[in-house]
């Protein structure tokens, strides 16, 4: 079957493009969709892996969690966005440097 | 060079590029659309691993959920919103993120030469496992492994993410109430 290392370089890849995602873009919506590729290569590793243990099944289960938790995430972080917006009327992560007096 | 490989080797590819388009590109809208791609390879991908159950949830959850909650959330915002975003769009990039580009390539090149020196093929718990024909086959069905599993071993936690599932109901409903008086 495929090996264990090809799974493993584009799970690599995709970390790196959703790193440089989150780093430049300068809009909070493309931010967070920078998180879910990070999300998304951490649990290819998991279930490539997953192959070889059928007995406790680790790999999987950890995967469909995982998948669980990222959507709460979006749901709140996308919250969190409609209330900043609310407030400072933009949504570039740049202009949004003031804390609350 | 079979076909299981080749069609392996496409989809990788066509996960990648589209990964790659959503980074690139300057404007929402492409992006959003493009992750449908991506997320679709990846399901893909979860099918070569042998776990057809996570590519189902992946785009039942994923592709059905986020991402949908993700258009509603841009689509649905006022002009005012929109117009942030088209000027935002607009704007040519270029090469000014060039840092970055080399804080991401530099990365990648580190995990790679880690993976290759680590050797996961050649893993001790790795061959135990294949010797002890504890691998997935083709053939098996995951579905009944899974919920055996999940009924059993991970009960806890089955909990513990529907309580936490709750919360985050609750909390994104009271997060995003309108004022009184708006």
């Amino acid at each position: 079957m495929i090996s264990l290392t090809h799974f493993l370089i584009i799970s690599a890849a995709l970390f790196c493009i959703g790193l440089y995602m989150v780093l430049t873009k300068s809009n909070a919506i493309q931010v967070l969709i920078g998180i879910e590729l990070i999300l998304n290569a951490a649990i290819l590793n998991l279930v490539a892996f997953g192959r070889f243990d059928k007995i406790q099944n680790n790999g999987q289960t950890f995967a469909i969690f995982a998948i669980v938790l990222a959507a709460a995430t979006t749901a709140v972080a996308l919250a969190i966005i409609l209330n900043v917006y609310r407030k400072y009327k933009t949504i570039e992560p740049d202009k949004i440097d003031q804390l609350k007096d | 060079m079979n076909l299981t490989t080749v069609l392996f080797y496409i989809m990788a590819f066509i996960t990648l590029g589209s990964a790659l388009f959503v980074a690139y590109s300057g404007s929402l809208v492409r992006s959003v659309f493009m992750f449908f791609i991506t997320l679709f390879g990846l399901a893909g991908l979860y099918v070569f691993a042998l776990a057809d159950f996570v590519a189902i949830t992946q785009i039942v959850i994923y592709v059905g959920g986020i991402l949908v909650l993700i258009l509603f959330a841009f689509m649905l915002s006022n002009k005012e919103t929109l117009s942030t975003l088209k000027h935002q769009s607009t704007t040519f990039i270029g090469f000014k993120n060039w840092p970055s580009l080399i804080l991401a390539v530099l990365f990648f090149v580190v995990m790679v030469s880690v993976i290759f020196k680590a050797m996961p093929d050649k893993l001790t718990w790795v061959n135990n496992a294949v010797a002890d024909k504890n691998v997935f086959k083709a053939t098996d069905i995951t579905t009944t492994n899974l919920g055996i599993n999940l009924m059993t071993r991970y009960l806890l936690p089955f909990e513990a993410i529907s309580i936490l599932l709750l919360m985050v109901l609750v909390g994104a409903a009271h997060l995003s109430r309108k004022e009184g008086g708006q």
